[in-house]
């Protein structure tokens, strides 16, 4: 028994070194960002002696020049006005649409929910030449338009609002049914607030990916006081090509907002995402 | 068609007509933002883009011809190819040893998971940059802490690797989420039978988890190949166009929008991401030829 339990603690050991091995490494390219943002760039190339932390001071100055230089404000604004638009274009298509696949019964019903499978088999950049060209054609180039319009509606969206209504109790839209109230009634008062989980899966899962992608807006908004965070990262790179303390500043002004709604809202981050990308 | 009408009663079609104003905008926009583009693409891949107003010329599959007797596309699907074989079972195997060690629930668990996750909030282009920090060969962190002299990202021959390792720096949280909500559905009677008739963890893991885990394993290969093979943000922040290395790393979809948006080349990007459309329909039709033989169904 005593042998069992030592075995059992050395395990135990072996797991948490090594889950401490991986969360170094997951952290130090973070913890490296935000060090170099700091120095002056003399200290962050200097090789011999080699500078950990900045040793001069902290140079907070670095992210005031790239502040200004990208005028950061913007940028965010226009990523986060994108994000909501986007979480709320396909929250609001994808709940109605998922709703009536899910539960209602109508004529070429899967017809229909077959062109949200195709749109999701296929690989999204098959979507982009044409896309553009509308956007271009709209004379739409560098405006917020540009930045929502690829995200209005979402199959994938639909298809998990499909499953989540799928999994509702019958008998409630029949109490319902007998209580006189109508479709549209039935799901805006009884049916939509059940799936209040999966549309916060899918509004987390939406803002993520659209807060990431990069291709998109560097393509529609090529103007740096319209364009996105991801796509402004783009362009800076070639800016400040051997400034590090600089390119590391904007990084991290790019990626703390996200990193810092993660943090509060940890839990159903993941968990949005778990079921959500799990249903994918 | 006619006939099904008639047969319907008033509630029926009350809840038809519900039903189509409920779907509307979604089948308008997959319409007009998905399925057209997808014939639009295959459409514009027959045509020359014509220059400065000048309209497109029909030149039939010459796109296509002289896609394929291009070496660089070649190259680019094997480089595509071999991020996909760095990417994929790296960012899987790691990711599931990491689910199960979480899903011991043990103290601190919560912790880890917050920080494996962390890549996956994360704007690609940023993660990309900093790693091509701490690739940096006279300055950056990596070749400061052992002593190298590494060319992580110019030398041809290991780029690859250095390229792949950001994709499984970036994955392996989202991979392991996608086992932990896995792990949870397996009932844990199981376990505790095979742990009454002595069975190590060890054979617990690929005698219980591995089999039944395998459903969701092998919806994260299928999305993860799929996945990697449209990879285009690391390549596109990490290489410089100076880079020597580029023509070894460079993916397929950088490669598209190279041709389509910096050449302008809109025929030649929609002929080459119809074969990558192609490509990836073949590799969907052989992982679920290979789903029946591979994944344990109850």
């Amino acid at each position: 028994m005593d042998s069992y339990t030592t075995k059992k603690r050395i395990n135990k050991l072996i797991i948490y070194i090594i889950l401490i091995i991986v969360a170094f490494i997951m952290i130090v390219p973070f913890a490296w960002m935000i060090l170099t943002a700091l120095k002056t760039n003399q200290e962050a190339i200097s090789v011999n002696p080699f500078y950990i932390f900045p040793a001069h001071g902290w140079h907070w100055e670095n992210f005031a020049t790239v502040w200004k230089s990208y005028n950061f404000l913007i940028l965010y604004k226009n990523t986060l006005l994108m994000i909501f638009l986007r979480v709320v274009c396909a929250c609001l298509t994808a709940t109605m649409a998922g709703y009536a696949f899910g539960r209602l019964k109508f004529p070429g019903k899967n017809a229909l929910f077959s062109l949200v499978l195709i749109q999701m088999m296929v690989p999204g950049q098959i979507f982009i030449i044409p896309q553009y060209l509308m956007i271009s054609k709209l004379g739409m180039m560098n405006t917020q338009f540009a930045l929502v319009f690829p995200g209005l509606v979402t199959a994938f969206g639909t298809y998990l609002l499909k499953t989540g209504y799928e999994g509702l109790p019958k008998d409630l839209e029949e109490a319902a049914g007998l209580d006189g109230c109508n479709v549209g009634q039935k799901f805006l008062l009884i049916m939509m607030p059940l799936t209040r989980s999966s549309m916060v899966s899918l509004g987390i899962f939406t803002a993520v990916f659209a807060f990431k992608d990069l291709m998109w807006p560097m393509i529609v908004c090529t103007e740096a006081k319209t364009t996105t965070l991801s796509a402004a990262l783009a362009k800076m790179q070639g800016q400040y090509n051997n400034d590090y303390p600089a390119m590391m500043a904007a990084a991290t002004l790019a990626v703390v907002p996200m990193l810092v709604i993660y943090v509060i809202f940890q839990k159903q981050f993941v968990e949005g995402i778990a079921t959500s990308g799990g249903k994918l | 068609m006619k006939k099904q009408k008639q047969k319907m009663s008033i509630a029926q079609k009350k809840e038809a007509i519900w039903s189509y104003f409920f779907v509307a905008p979604t089948i308008i926009g997959l319409v007009v933002l998905n399925i057209y583009p997808i014939f639009n693409t295959i459409y514009q891949s027959f045509f020359k883009t014509g220059d400065f107003g000048r309209g497109n010329i029909f030149i039939g599959i010459d796109n296509y011809t002289k896609l394929l007797g291009n070496a660089e596309i070649w190259q680019a699907f094997w480089n595509t190819i071999k991020y996909a074989i760095i990417e994929v079972p790296f960012g899987i195997a790691i990711a599931l040893v990491l689910a199960v060690f979480l899903n011991k629930k043990l103290a601190g668990t919560s912790v880890f998971r917050t920080i494996f996750f962390l890549p996956m909030v994360c704007a690609p282009a940023a993660v990309a940059m900093v790693w091509k920090w701490l690739y940096n060969t006279q300055f950056g962190l990596l070749n400061n802490i052992f002593g190298t002299k590494i060319e992580w990202i110019s030398n041809p021959k290991i780029t690859w690797i250095s390229i792949g390792i950001i994709g499984v720096w970036s994955i392996i949280g989202y991979n392991m989420v996608l086992f932990i909500s896995g792990l949870q559905e397996i009932p844990g009677d199981y376990y505790e039978a095979a742990r009454i008739d002595g069975a190590s963890e060890i054979r617990q893991f690929f005698d219980i988890t591995i089999p039944l885990l395998s459903p969701t394993t092998f919806f994260i290969v299928q999305t993860r190949i799929i996945g990697a093979l449209t990879v285009f943000d690391l390549m596109f922040m990490v290489m410089d166009k100076t880079n020597a290395a580029l023509g070894k790393v460079q993916s397929v979809v950088y490669l598209f929008y190279q041709y389509s948006f910096t050449n302008g080349d809109k025929g030649t990007g929609a002929a080459l991401v119809v074969i990558l459309l192609v490509f990836i329909m073949v590799i969907t039709v052989i992982l679920q030829t290979a789903e029946k033989k591979l994944v344990y169904h109850n």
